[in-house]
């Protein structure tokens, strides 16, 4: 698992400017909202704080699916399950290394937002990190999947939309989920990214940790290892 | 390395490598492979030839384990195919180099073998058979040479080298010499008989080149999913009175469609 962590944090580094997008983008997006809500303090800060959580998720997805995708077509996967190599060590290993880059994309974001933006949040900014990391778990756990059902990376990158957008416009983050017509909070109810976000809104206005927030964060977490483990079941020694 | 030929009188032929019979696979609703029967023994180089399409690949990959749909016995190193004791014992070099282009070469050795011998304890024995196998296929000048920017006959050596880090018991080649200059296909193939003298690795390799038949001990000629016939490469010269095994090929695919081929020639 290490191995193939490392693996692919070394690919990762023979490629300076996907890791300065990785990083430097959501800082700059960050600091674009801040000036956007610029009168807005209150709005910057519950939006702020949902996009805390949602860009580990979406870079995440997006990386890792274009990731799997090369390893699927470049042949190389068929050679790894050639090899001694379990499936859950694969998986696994594409978790912790995009898991350690969604830690440092997430701690300079959140560093930014709460230190030079002035995002107002209750609780410590340590829970808002550790929910940004379970997103970026979960965006990993996604594109690993979807992965599986695109044939080349233009359907990839297609699937983000497909799969990211709905949760987007569902997760609270335009109308509060219990505004919402019943059938859509239905809905959003068992989407992954509504706790997300709830999760980070709950950091925003609580001091401690509250009952939702631990609910929150066993549901993003569990959503995540579920998906990866749906993700193993797509990666087959045979194929056709 | 072929005056040793022939060799002296053998002791019992050891268990073969791979044994097939009645070998079938289906892609789609296509039968690739038609109910083979054929032997890989070890230490000895065994070319599968045949025009593209004829199912060389399928059938390399159903020895391998990674083909679907596999019916029939087909037995490797004494385990039936695909099973997991045999993924350490068996390197596997796919037609398209599969390794990755945005590591290094290096790079590209030391992942692989660490999924070969994981831990610590096995990192000494790794460094050593990295540095072997980047030799093997002389590419050590471009070790720490991203593999996406060397040509394609390098790359296909990087795969080859992935290939030869564990010393596997069986290596299964697919067209392992294409696009290589006449210098490097002579290192590959001096390379693969001192593979098969002094490890005793038996090795599949498969080729639409009918030259590089001469250099193999014994051929697999295939034709539309079939074996046309199983021999060395002097009998089967012998056997049919041809020059060269591409003429004697030849003459075994007219031989077999009499039928369709009753048209005035």
């Amino acid at each position: 698992m290490t191995a193939t962590a490392g693996r692919v944090l070394r690919q990762l580094a023979h490629d300076p400017r996907t890791i300065a997008l990785l990083v430097i983008v959501p800082v700059l997006l960050i600091t674009l909202l801040r000036y956007v809500f610029d009168g807005a303090a209150g709005t910057f800060d519950s939006i702020g704080a949902s996009l805390l959580g949602i860009f580990p998720l979406i870079t995440m997805f997006l990386v890792t699916s274009i990731a799997t995708l090369r390893e699927r077509t470049s042949g190389t996967l068929e050679r790894l399950l050639s090899l001694p190599l379990g499936k859950g060590g694969l998986i696994g290993g594409y978790a912790l290394a995009f898991g350690a880059v969604a830690v440092v994309q997430s701690a300079l974001a959140t560093a930014v937002s709460v230190w030079l933006l002035g995002l107002d949040v209750a609780g410590s900014p340590w829970l808002l990190l550790l929910v940004a990391l379970l997103d970026a778990l979960l965006g990993t756990a996604l594109g690993l999947f979807v992965s599986a059902f695109a044939a080349s990376e233009f359907q990839a990158v297609q699937f983000m939309p497909a799969v990211i957008f709905p949760q987007l416009l569902l997760c609270g983050l335009f109308t509060p989920r219990e505004a919402m017509h019943p059938v859509l909070e239905a809905i959003s109810n068992v989407l992954p990214m509504s706790y997300a976000v709830d999760g980070m809104n709950q950091v925003l206005h609580h001091t401690g940790v509250t009952g939702d927030f631990v609910r929150d964060v066993v549901v993003v977490a569990g959503s995540a290892l579920l998906v990866l483990c749906l993700g193993a079941v797509t990666l087959r020694r045979r194929t056709p | 390395m072929m005056n040793s030929e022939p060799a002296p009188a053998p002791p019992p032929p050891p268990d073969p490598a791979i044994e097939a019979r009645g070998l079938t696979v289906v892609r789609g609703d296509r039968t690739v492979l038609r109910g083979l029967d054929f032997t890989v023994r070890p230490g000895r180089i065994t070319g599968l030839l045949g025009p593209s399409g004829c199912g060389k690949t399928t059938l390399m990959r159903a020895v391998v384990g990674t083909q679907a749909k596999v019916t029939g016995r087909l037995d490797v190193l004494g385990r039936p195919a695909g099973d997991p004791a045999l993924r350490p014992r068996i390197g596997y070099v796919t037609q398209a180099p599969s390794v990755y282009t945005d590591l290094t070469v290096r790079q590209n050795l030391d992942y692989f073998a660490a999924v070969l011998h994981p831990g610590r304890a096995h990192r000494d024995a790794r460094r050593d058979a990295v540095a072997r196998a980047i030799g093997d296929v002389d590419l050590t000048s471009h070790a720490d040479a991203l593999a996406g920017a060397l040509s394609g006959g390098q790359r296909s050596r990087v795969s080859l080298a992935v290939a030869l880090l564990g010393t596997p018991d069986l290596l299964v080649l697919d067209e392992p010499t294409v696009g290589l200059d006449p210098v490097l296909r002579r290192g590959l193939w001096d390379l693969f008989h001192r593979l098969a003298a002094d490890r005793s690795t038996a090795l599949l390799i498969s080729s639409h080149v009918m030259d590089e038949a001469e250099r193999c001990h014994r051929l697999l000629l295939m034709r539309e999913g079939r074996i046309l016939a199983e021999d060395t490469p002097e009998a089967l010269r012998d056997r049919t009175g041809a020059e060269t095994v591409e003429d004697a090929f030849l003459h075994l695919v007219d031989a077999a469609a009499p039928r369709t081929e009753e048209a005035p020639r």
